[in-house]
């Protein structure tokens, strides 16, 4: 990373009660690789940033502390993707005001996905469509919790090509949780480890 | 028409047919004898105690004295409502939350009754006053604390459905619409069957009352009307009072799902 840019998103003594100051900075078309055991903290860290949990500290992006957004304005630029996807409505398409259709077909859906029922949906389609609702909003910024954890290797192949090309395409940068370090090679520029709320970098 | 007054020896028949259930819920290990019981003798106290003090208040008609049955009427029933929630609001607001709303829906509705409506001079004269705030209370009391009950327990058991919905960055009136309407609904529901069952399956309370005290039928059912009118809008009122204060009190300046903000499970 010899670019002088100013990284876009910062964060500086980031902190919760079970979270210890955290420093990150992250570049554009960067993807940062977290892994730690479970209970470590690691979706604690993601919600905190997201600003889903009370927390203090520093936050950026763009340069811009996120107190000059109101909370759904930074949520929607700071997008989470949850290990476990949520449904709140009966059929696909009320859950986004619009859906890339380039996104569904290269996931494998057909076009009627969108009249789908929620309730019908297996694990690993929960997992790709949520993280076509979650594109839908242009973040600049991913947080993706374990995004392929109920994915067969052909459909992980097909999401990390997806994310990569979105962070190349959209200026964005990521911070990817995963248990599976053959992944984290894949796909991290870098790589730190959450341990009992601390955040640790690694050096590759 | 004369008011046939009762005798101590005509309520101690009916006090013995509950003493009667009180037996047979002990012979059928029912385990509600002691409760009922209890819970007659309260009455019993509570309304012997209201019948005194309601002679002093209707003989002095002291604005003062009226205003300070009221506040007890309606602490007791904030109390009520607080003490029906299976997870409150912590702090003062559990309390505060649904005494104020029922404080705005109940006396200002029964001010615009007294005022407007029945046209009494004073306004305060206690013989309408005490049983109009009476009935709107209770009624009201009942609607606020279903629909609290109902938002509160509602977004406790769908909090992840409702952060997935903040983590998309949609805004927290809308991350949290469904329960606020399904509470309000809830809240609605006891009047709304009340007023359509009222007089084909039941004899409404105040309509029986009047009728037993001499009333042409036809002026009991128009009191009665208006009371129900009142009582819905009440809790209407005070219902929509509570749920939109109770929602926004669920989410922070951040818009965060702030459960901290409630307490464990009650019972």
């Amino acid at each position: 990373m010899g670019s002088q840019r100013k990284p876009l998103l910062l964060v500086r003594e980031l902190h919760t009660d079970f979270i210890h100051d955290v420093n990150l900075a992250l570049s554009a078309h960067n993807c940062l690789g977290l892994h730690g055991e479970s209970g470590s903290g690691k979706t604690l860290l993601l919600r905190a940033i997201a600003d889903l949990d009370v927390n203090e500290g520093d936050v950026r992006l763009d340069d811009r502390p996120r107190e000059l957004f109101t909370g759904p304005q930074w949520r929607r630029q700071v997008g989470l993707l949850p290990a476990e996807s949520q449904w709140w409505s009966d059929s696909v398409g009320d859950h986004a005001s619009h859906w890339p259709a380039e996104l569904l077909s290269a996931l494998g859906f057909p076009e009627d996905v969108l009249s789908w029922q929620t309730g019908r949906l297996s694990s690993g389609e929960k997992q790709r469509l949520s993280l076509v609702r979650m594109l839908a909003n242009q973040p600049r910024v991913l947080l993706l919790d374990e995004p392929t954890a109920n994915l067969d290797a052909g459909n992980t192949d097909i999401v990390e090509q997806i994310i990569n090309d979105y962070l190349r395409q959209h200026q964005a940068a990521a911070i990817w949780v995963s248990h599976d370090p053959a992944q984290l090679t894949r796909i991290a520029d870098s790589c730190a480890v959450m341990d009992q709320g601390r955040f640790l970098p690694e050096e590759n | 028409m004369e008011l046939i007054r009762l005798s101590a020896l005509d309520l101690s028949i009916s006090a013995a047919l509950v003493c009667l259930l009180a037996g047979l819920s002990w012979a059928l290990h029912l385990g509600i004898g002691r409760q009922l019981l209890i819970a007659a003798s309260r009455s019993t106290v509570q309304l012997l105690i209201l019948g005194m003090i309601l002679k002093t208040l209707f003989a002095q008609t002291s604005l003062w004295l009226i205003a300070l049955m009221t506040l007890v009427m309606l602490a007791v029933a904030g109390y009520e409502v607080m003490a029906r929630q299976q997870r409150r609001f912590r702090g003062s607001w559990g309390y505060g939350l649904g005494t104020l709303s029922m404080f705005l829906s109940s006396f200002l509705i029964t001010l615009l009754a007294l005022t407007v409506v029945v046209q009494v001079h004073p306004w305060y004269q206690p013989q309408y006053l005490i049983p109009l705030l009476g009935m709107l209370l209770g009624n009201t009391m009942s609607g606020i604390a279903i629909a609290l009950d109902n938002l509160t327990r509602n977004t406790w058991e769908q909090r992840q459905r409702i952060e997935a919905r903040l983590m998309l960055g949609h805004e927290w009136s809308q991350a949290i619409s469904n329960i606020r309407r399904d509470a309000l609904r809830s809240g609605l529901i006891p009047i709304i069957n009340a007023m359509t069952t009222a007089g084909i399956v039941s004899l409404p309370g105040m309509m029986t009352g009047q009728i037993l005290g001499g009333s042409p039928p036809m002026e009991a059912a128009k009191y009665q009307l208006m009371i129900l009118f009142m009582i819905a809008a009440g809790s209407g009122l005070g219902s929509l009072t509570a749920i939109w204060a109770g929602s926004r009190r669920l989410f922070d300046e951040r818009q965060r799902l702030r459960l901290d903000r409630l307490s464990s499970a009650h019972k």
